[in-house]
């Protein structure tokens, strides 16, 4: 019934849709599986793509040729670029989405590639054979052969749903768990642990009252996620609001502590700290009389509202009780209860960086079961395993993103090298270097590699190669372009800048903090002229490198020594504990993450100075 | 614990030859900037246009003082134990010219070698077999045990506590930068740039304090450099033998029989005196005059105690009187010593006592009134410097990362200043943190992760 298929994806979330449409592209015949084909790239939390660090993420899928951003834009309601007053590395494009066009976007794009067949039920069990992935076994018990498969579950293994002191089996509120595959995992010498996460009530949007809430708009002027022109920005938007929690509403929360399976030891799995319910908020930072709730709208066509920040697994009395004494909410009918849920997941230090796993050749893991939060975490984590099932598949070398290429880089090498404790999320402080990771340029940092992986068109190849040049044109411009002290002190006083004394070449003054490009342009005639030639991602992109350049140098001279570590390779099989001069923690350590690079085996927890320099004396012999 | 080692790319620098006495010290540099780099502190022939393996004459000044004469061997890539440019430079053997030289060259630009790194070089550009590695591999581990506990006999002495809270300090300020940040969509409320400003100004005052206890640390280390000066023949090899009791100088009735400096070490009070014995010279009746054109007066400018040994039967006062305004005139502690006693009438030294309270009068050979001597010697050292328990910087690998510290605190003011946005002041206050890092342990951004949610209320 079913072919020998190259890439079996079991999961169709963020990440599962990512693998499938990556490999297929590339080439792979690919099967999707899915306990329900009506609910492929559900937005399980909230109806949001982006943000700061993450939306970092969505355009480096992007440039690399995966989906999400087109899927995004496809689907937007309202973009914000986040953090526009900081530097242009904080700029972080957010969006909010219509929840059922993102899925239909997502079935869409997946049905259109021919090499993508779905296949619905529960995949219950692993075919292993020497070590090997062979394909998987159906909950029908039906075998289904592969030469790979990527494990993408999300939230759906052994997951328990808590809302107060009810707790019942399933994988979100209203669709059942998962069951066999962790339990066998185990079985092959696997680790797992359990996790924990949230999402808020969902209410009506007709019972509420918004003149009591702050409008929050979308951009003016909205960009989008994709550099591809398959996708256009909004002509429209849709607006969210901003209410407040008070005083009241945390004294009701209160009454049903002691039924919250938060605070009663029934939940055992971590949460994330930075993405706390409600009552943990209460709890820890007693001192607030208010918290922030976002209220997000999830659709063009729904009334259904999103109440952004007040995840709770408090029973569902309270939570009517209490949201009704927010400020616009006095009438608010409840769609759906808030709830928690636990999951397994699998520590991902037992991954290799191709997220392929350790124990098992061609068995890839991506998402949730790694331990992260976050649709743009698991999406780009698809992405990486679907293209690197379908490289070993073929034969062709791994795909790996280094830490100084993008933050998909950082967020692997964290979760292979640290491992997570807590569900991880993706936070602009863990890129050492921030600087050079900006949404601005991922795709002058991606788009080349993505394309020679035969995933990017030919199409985005040659646009980013014309941002590029057109960009060092305008640079080169900029510097030869000069404007005179009569022609522009007046307006350099107005920006409380110091006058010149003599003609100074543009990019000289671009250096200035108070100056921007759009400031020089109205002065100077002749430099509005020049400019009116390029478009206003070049113009971004020169601003950029010509204000920030000796920030910027400064990053990439630290790139420069970084990487110099990341070319010693260390074989897959070396032996640590045939060392005896490394120290007790560095051998254990070092054996159990294998890393693969003098670099990687630097940032492993535990391991010593001395111990690199010993491994170094090892290596190459 | 990012960018710790093989950084490839640099020059490093390290006392080749063992820590400690010995007649010359070697100081080896590897990396491609070693000969270039030593040219600049070099005067003598121009060594970037000399062949590999020669050997020049010359001295390592720092500007215009001189710090010692030298000779430096020259290895040319690959000819050479690491396969880079190699330059040994040997100097007299005293550990603070080799402290000295070694700090002119990191301020122009090399970094301390780490244990076992030219070791490392060497393997990597494919210098050893197998069994060799694994010798080399024992040395640098037994190599890290020892410097880490030496590192942590010193971190006992207070040093450890003024770091720590520096860094923790910096730790909160890069937290609430990194949370405005990462979070700024969110109703937090961050310090004010000005209270940042501040914060910045008293590490950056503290991180200087550090810095400059290092010259005092190194005198606690190696000694108060004391020099006797003196007529030839005023006894001061007696003087310093009498200090020691045991005959180190070579000592005799003709004068200039000390052919050239002698160092040695004398504990006074706990306070070890590292004393320099001047040559008498002949040539010259003037001993300041003499001085003008030798090695001696550098020995003069860096000391921190000059003691001015006279002969109370010599009958040239006149002389005696010129040379001490001259000495007094050079702003380092001075004392007046008169010598021989014992040679003169009970009653005249009373006398010349109540005449003379800043001078102190002892018998160098029949070792009388020394304990007086020492005495003063301690009262004029600011033995404060040394008692009040502040923290001294002492390790040179330290002093480097608080130079660099200083350096990256210095880029966040300037980026105040210039109202630069925090992403950038970012980049900075991570730096100085890695370089406090390299003394207290390694910093990870899950430390300010940690700093942030313990404090702040954040998250949807």
């Amino acid at each position: 019934m079913f072919q020998l298929y190259d890439v079996i994806v079991v999961g169709a979330g963020h990440a599962g849709c990512e693998a499938a449409h990556a490999a297929a592209q590339m080439g792979s015949k690919v099967l999707l599986c899915t306990m329900n084909m009506n609910t492929i790239a559900q937005m399980s939390c909230n109806p949001a793509m982006g943000g700061v660090a993450k939306g970092q993420i969505v355009r480096e899928i992007d440039a690399l040729g995966g989906m999400s951003g087109i899927i995004t834009d496809k689907s937007m309601i309202q973009f914000r670029m986040l953090n526009r007053s900081k530097g242009p590395a904080m700029w972080s494009p957010r969006s909010q989405n219509d929840r059922m066009r993102f899925a239909e976007e997502w079935r869409l794009a997946l049905e259109a590639n021919p090499n993508v067949d779905f296949w619905q039920e529960m995949v219950t069990g692993l075919l292993v054979k020497d070590n090997r992935i062979s394909g998987v076994r159906t909950g029908m018990g039906i075998d289904i052969p592969a030469k790979s498969v990527v494990l993408t579950n999300g939230t759906f293994l052994n997951g328990i749903i808590h809302i107060g002191e009810k707790k019942f089996g399933g994988g979100r509120t209203g669709e059942a768990s998962s069951r066999g595959i962790t339990e066998q995992l185990i079985e092959l010498g696997f680790e797992a642990g359990r996790m924990k996460t949230g999402t808020p009530p969902r209410v009506d949007g007709r019972s509420l009252d918004y003149t009591k809430m702050e409008i929050q708009h979308g951009d003016d002027n909205p960009e989008k996620f994709s550099f591809s022109d398959a996708t256009s920005t909004l002509k429209k938007q849709h607006n969210c609001w901003i209410t407040y929690t008070n005083k009241e509403v945390h004294e009701i929360l209160e009454t049903g502590f002691d039924r919250s399976p938060m605070f009663n030891g029934r939940i055992q799995g971590l949460g994330p700290r930075y993405c706390p319910s409600i009552e943990d908020k209460i709890n820890r930072f007693a001192e607030r009389d208010r918290h922030q709730i976002f209220v997000e709208p999830e659709g063009w066509n729904t009334v259904e509202i999103y109440v952004n920040g007040f995840s709770t697994s408090l029973p569902e009395d309270v939570q009517y009780k209490a949201i009704r004494k927010i400020a616009g909410f006095e009438n608010a009918k409840m769609f759906r209860p808030g709830y928690a849920i636990e999951y397994d997941y699998f520590p991902p230090t037992q991954l290799k960086l191709t997220l392929e796993t350790q124990l098992i050749d061609n068995l890839y893991f991506a998402g949730q079961i790694n331990g992260t939060t976050g649709y743009e975490e698991a999406a780009s984590q698809g992405l990486i395993a679907g293209m690197n099932a379908h490289n070993k598949t073929h034969e062709i070398d791994p795909f790996l993103l280094k830490r100084s290429d993008a933050y998909i880089g950082v967020l692997i090498d964290d979760l292979i090298n640290k491992g997570t404790e807590e569900p991880y999320r993706m936070f602009t402080s863990r890129a050492e270097f921030r600087l050079l990771l900006r949404q601005d340029n991922a795709d002058i940092r991606l788009t080349e590699l993505g394309h020679k992986m035969g995933l990017a068109s030919d199409d985005r190849l040659d646009r980013m190669m014309d941002k590029k040049n057109e960009t060092s044109s305008l640079m080169e411009a900029l510097k030869q372009i000069k404007v005179s002290p009569e022609s522009i002190n007046e307006d350099l006083e107005k920006h409380q800048t110091a006058i010149i004394k003599e003609k100074i070449s543009v990019d000289k003054l671009l250096k200035r903090p108070q100056l921007g490009l759009s400031d020089l342009r109205k002065m100077d005639f002749p430099l509005d002229t020049m400019l009116n030639k390029y478009s206003q991602t070049v113009i971004e992109q020169a601003e950029i490198l010509i204000k920030y350049d000796s920030y910027l140098e400064k990053e990439q001279a630290m790139v420069i020594k970084l990487n110099s570590m990341e070319n010693y390779k260390i074989p897959i099989d070396f032996n640590y504990l045939s060392i005896p001069a490394l120290s007790a923690e560095g051998k254990q350590k070092l054996n159990k993450v294998r890393p693969e690079t003098l670099g990687q085996a630097s940032r492993i927890s535990g391991v010593t100075p001395a111990d690199l320099s010993i491994l170094t004396v090892y290596l190459g012999r | 614990m990012s960018f710790s080692i093989s950084e490839k790319s640099d020059t490093i620098i390290a006392l080749a030859t063992p820590q400690g006495v010995g007649a010359i010290a070697v100081i080896r540099l590897s990396g491609p900037d070693a000969i270039s780099l030593t040219n600049e502190v070099f005067k003598g022939k121009d060594l970037t246009k000399q062949a590999s393996h020669t050997i020049h004459f010359g001295t390592i000044r720092d500007g215009e003082k001189i710090i010692d004469e030298v000779l430096v061997s020259l290895f040319v890539a690959p000819k050479s134990f690491t396969k880079e440019n190699v330059v040994e430079i040997s100097t007299h053997g005293s550990s603070y010219i080799v402290n000295q030289v070694i700090k002119l060259f990191i301020r122009k630009g090399a970094r301390p070698a780490k244990p076992g790194e030219f070791t490392q070089r060497a393997f990597l550009n494919g210098q050893f077999d197998l069994a060799q590695a694994e010798a080399v591999a024992d040395l640098i581990h037994s190599d890290s045990e020892t410097s880490h506990q030496a590192a942590m006999n010193q971190m006992r002495g207070g040093f450890s506590g003024e770091i720590q809270q520096l860094r923790s300090k910096l730790i909160h300020f890069a937290s609430m930068i990194e949370l405005e940040l990462d979070f700024g969509e969110e109703d937090v409320e961050f310090a004010s740039r000005d209270d940042l400003r501040d914060l910045v100004e008293k590490l950056l005052r503290v991180v200087e304090v550090l810095i400059g206890s290092f010259d005092l640390g190194n005198v606690i280390k190696n000694g108060v450099p004391t020099v006797i000066a003196g007529k030839p023949n005023a006894g001061k090899s007696t003087l310093l033998n009498a200090l020691l009791n045991e005959e180190k100088a070579i000592v005799s009735e003709i004068a200039g029989t000390t052919r050239d400096f002698i160092e040695d070490e004398i504990n006074i009070g706990g306070i070890i005196f590292r004393f320099i014995d001047t040559a008498g010279l002949r040539e010259t009746t003037d001993v300041i005059e003499a001085m003008g054109v030798s090695r001696t007066q550098e020995k003069m400018k860096t000391a921190s105690l000059i003691l001015y040994l006279f002969d109370l039967t010599d009958t040239d006062m006149v002389e005696i009187s010129r040379d001490v305004n001259k000495l007094e005139n050079l702003g380092v502690p001075f004392l007046k010593v008169g010598n021989k006693i014992d040679r003169h009438n009970p009653q005249l030294i009373s006398d010349l006592k109540h005449k003379h309270p800043d001078t102190i009068f002892i018998s160098a050979g029949e070792k009388e009134n020394l304990d007086a001597l020492k005495d003063r010697i301690l009262e004029l050292v600011n033995l404060d410097k040394f008692r009040t328990g502040n923290t001294i910087v002492t390790n040179i690998r330290h002093y480097d990362s608080l130079v660099k510290t200083r350096q990256s605190l210095l880029d966040v003011l300037n980026g105040l200043d210039i109202q630069i946005t925090n992403d950038f002041l970012a980049m900075d206050i991570r730096r100085s943190l890695h370089y406090l890092g390299e003394i207290t342990g390694e910093i990870t951004t899950d430390d300010l992760l940690a700093n942030i949610f313990s404090k702040f209320c954040i998250g949807k």
